[in-house]
């Protein structure tokens, strides 16, 4: 159903739908950056279609709405546990086109995969999601390579048009309340704009196998890494978490269990009790990484798990560039070939 | 839909030590899952975490788990246990299926703790000597000091064909000496076709023991090996035991080797 509406009216809408559902969106949050002065562009609540970063793409994807940085599983009550309360409101996701895919892709871990993940579950089952379309590509992005570029999965799609906003609601259920006292306009499709080339491009290594695994790009990206996780903190994919437990400084003996994000580049991701660990070297930890993300994930479930949002790449502080590495291995395989 | 995070609380029922840094807590278990020897809780103590735990013995209402104090979680259990409680969920991984086992002339090989995850498949073939062709025990420790299990021995013993060896010991020490790789290329078998392979240790005697074996001219697919990794949820969402596209978690941590072999970390 596709609406057009004047600016002001959907600004007051959008103060309506922040009022019944917690919106999320891209939000620019100033002099945040990593450096001096500069901004970071981040998820957060949003209350107006003013506050939502439209233009660049958001350094850290959506998924901490779906998977909180740290999430109190329950809390210790000497020897009674409680498992906090889950979101009360319904919940709008402004994303694009890659992070659409990258949804599926935390499904598959969080619903299926053995088990289903009770708090995944519980918040997963509120949200619904809204499409903000790429008029162009952003710089690293190699979406179309992987075929991310087109979502069609969304429940809404909003764009900013001039003095209008352009609005599309596929959820019948969203549709109600959405564009509530507007009526749907038949002459105002909204075909969402999708980026259809990007200035990255990737080539899916054909020849992947184990063999693959010793390859000595391995250890010529190990001399390069410093081991600092940012790639998997700000991929829309990466889902590992580490258990924590901790306790009240006022009562020790209350506290609560949690999970954190962890990242498989860091030492101690693999070290068992008694200080057993595997992949010691950054070399193997980057091999690790890459082939889960183009080979083994989808070996198991059956797409890639990398969606190409490139922001693996923008994040690096050695400018290791991911796709620039999945493009050498598939080189390398077209060498074998010959 | 059931929360698979949250614990159960469960009373320790006995303790058993072996060696100063290795007990045996025998916890209340009643919960409704079968458990299978190979399998693992996540055993915890608030504040100081989970760790995944194999079962080493399978009780009416209770579960064994041998605990080697090593890490932050095992020491406090060590220091807290007395009349206590722990927290655990679980049965979690595939455990071993002794019907692979029954008919054949079966071979265990264990390393140290490694014992622990397949005591279960011993008992049981201890108990029922008559289900397999013949048990063959070959149990590595690293000193005198270090065996585990020692009231079991005196059992299995009996029952079964059991080679219990140090890999060092002091002068004047009885028992074999040497690493359970060595005791390998003297087994017997009326029909090497009908053999099968149970090797569980640290992943370097896993290697070695299993090159010995197929020195032997045994299939692959009569040797099972058990994989420890650090399973931080045990339900295939944290991904610290993910090897490849394998979850040792929900596929393991017991693998035929046909399928364990291709691990790469």
């Amino acid at each position: 159903m596709g609406y057009q509406l004047l600016k002001a009216d959907a600004e007051r809408l959008f103060g309506q739908w922040a009022r019944q559902w917690d919106v999320y969106a891209p939000k620019r949050m100033e002099g945040e950056g990593c450096f001096s002065d500069t901004d970071i562009v981040r998820y957060g609540k949003v209350h107006s279609l003013e506050e939502i970063e439209w233009e660049k793409k958001s350094d850290y994807s959506f998924k901490e709405v779906l998977l909180p940085i740290n999430e109190t599983l329950f809390y210790f009550t000497e020897e009674e546990t409680g498992v906090p309360k889950g979101p009360e409101k319904e919940i709008l996701v402004f994303l694009r086109a890659c992070d659409g895919h990258a949804v599926k892709r935390l499904d598959e871990i969080y619903l299926k995969n053995g088990f289903e993940d009770f708090y995944y579950r519980r918040i997963r089952e509120k949200v619904s999601f809204i499409l903000m379309g790429c008029p162009s590509t952003c710089d690293s992005g190699f979406c179309a390579s992987m075929g991310t570029n087109r979502w069609e999965d969304y429940d809404a799609y909003i764009k900013p048009d001039g003095d209008r906003v352009i609005l599309d609601i596929k959820k019948e259920a969203l549709g109600k309340t959405l564009a509530e006292g507007f009526d749907a306009c038949a002459s105002c499709p909204a075909v969402p704009d999708f980026a259809g080339e990007n200035k990255e491009n990737v080539i899916l290594p054909k020849n992947l196998s184990n063999q693959s695994f010793s390859l000595p790009i391995w250890k010529e990206y190990g001399d390069r890494c410093i081991g600092c996780g940012r790639c998997n903190f700000v991929c829309p994919t990466c889902t590992c978490f580490s258990m924590q437990d901790i306790f009240y400084r006022d009562n020790a003996r209350v506290g609560e269990r949690r999970r954190v994000w962890a990242s498989c580049q860091i030492d101690g991701y693999t070290e068992m009790a008694g200080g057993h660990a595997y992949r010691r070297s950054q070399g193997e930890r980057m091999r690790f990484k890459v082939m889960h993300k183009i080979y083994d994930y989808q070996k198991r479930f059956g797409v890639p798990m990398c969606v190409g949002c490139g922001r693996c790449d923008d994040v690096c502080p050695e400018y290791i560039s991911y796709s620039h590495c999945v493009n050498r291995l598939a080189k390398e395989g077209q060498a074998d070939e010959e | 839909m059931k929360n698979e995070y949250i614990p159960q609380l469960s009373t320790i029922k006995e303790v058993i030590r072996h060696t100063d840094l290795e007990y045996t807590f025998r916890m209340e278990y009643t919960g409704e899952k079968e458990v299978k020897p190979g399998q693992f809780f996540e055993v915890s103590l608030p504040r100081y975490g989970e760790a995944p735990i194999s079962v080493s013995g399978i009780g009416k209402e209770s579960v064994d788990f041998t605990i080697r104090r090593v890490g932050k979680v095992t020491n406090e259990i060590f220091e807290n246990y007395v009349g206590d409680r722990l927290f655990i969920r679980g049965p979690y991984g595939n455990g071993f299926d002794v019907k692979n086992y029954k008919g054949k002339e079966l071979v265990i090989i264990a390393g140290g703790t490694g014992l622990s995850p397949v005591r279960g498949v011993v008992d049981y073939f201890a108990n029922h000597p008559e289900q397999a062709v013949s048990t063959t025990l070959i149990a590595g420790f690293k000193s005198p000091a270090d065996v585990l299990f020692k009231d079991d021995f005196a059992f299995w013993s009996k029952q079964i064909s059991v080679i219990q060896t140090v890999d060092t010991a002091p002068e004047g020490y009885k028992g074999a000496v040497g690493m359970v790789t060595k005791y390998i290329p003297d087994l017997q078998f009326k029909d090497l076709d009908n053999a099968a392979f149970i090797c569980v240790g640290p992943p370097v005697m896993i290697k070695f023991t299993v090159m010995e074996i197929l020195k032997l001219g045994v299939a692959e697919e009569s040797i099972w090996v058990s994989h420890e990794r650090k399973m931080c949820c045990g339900l295939g969402k944290c991904g610290h035991c993910k090897i490849g596209s394998t979850y040792i978690c929900l596929d393991g941590p017991v693998f035929n080797y046909v399928d364990g072999k291709d691990l790469i970390d």
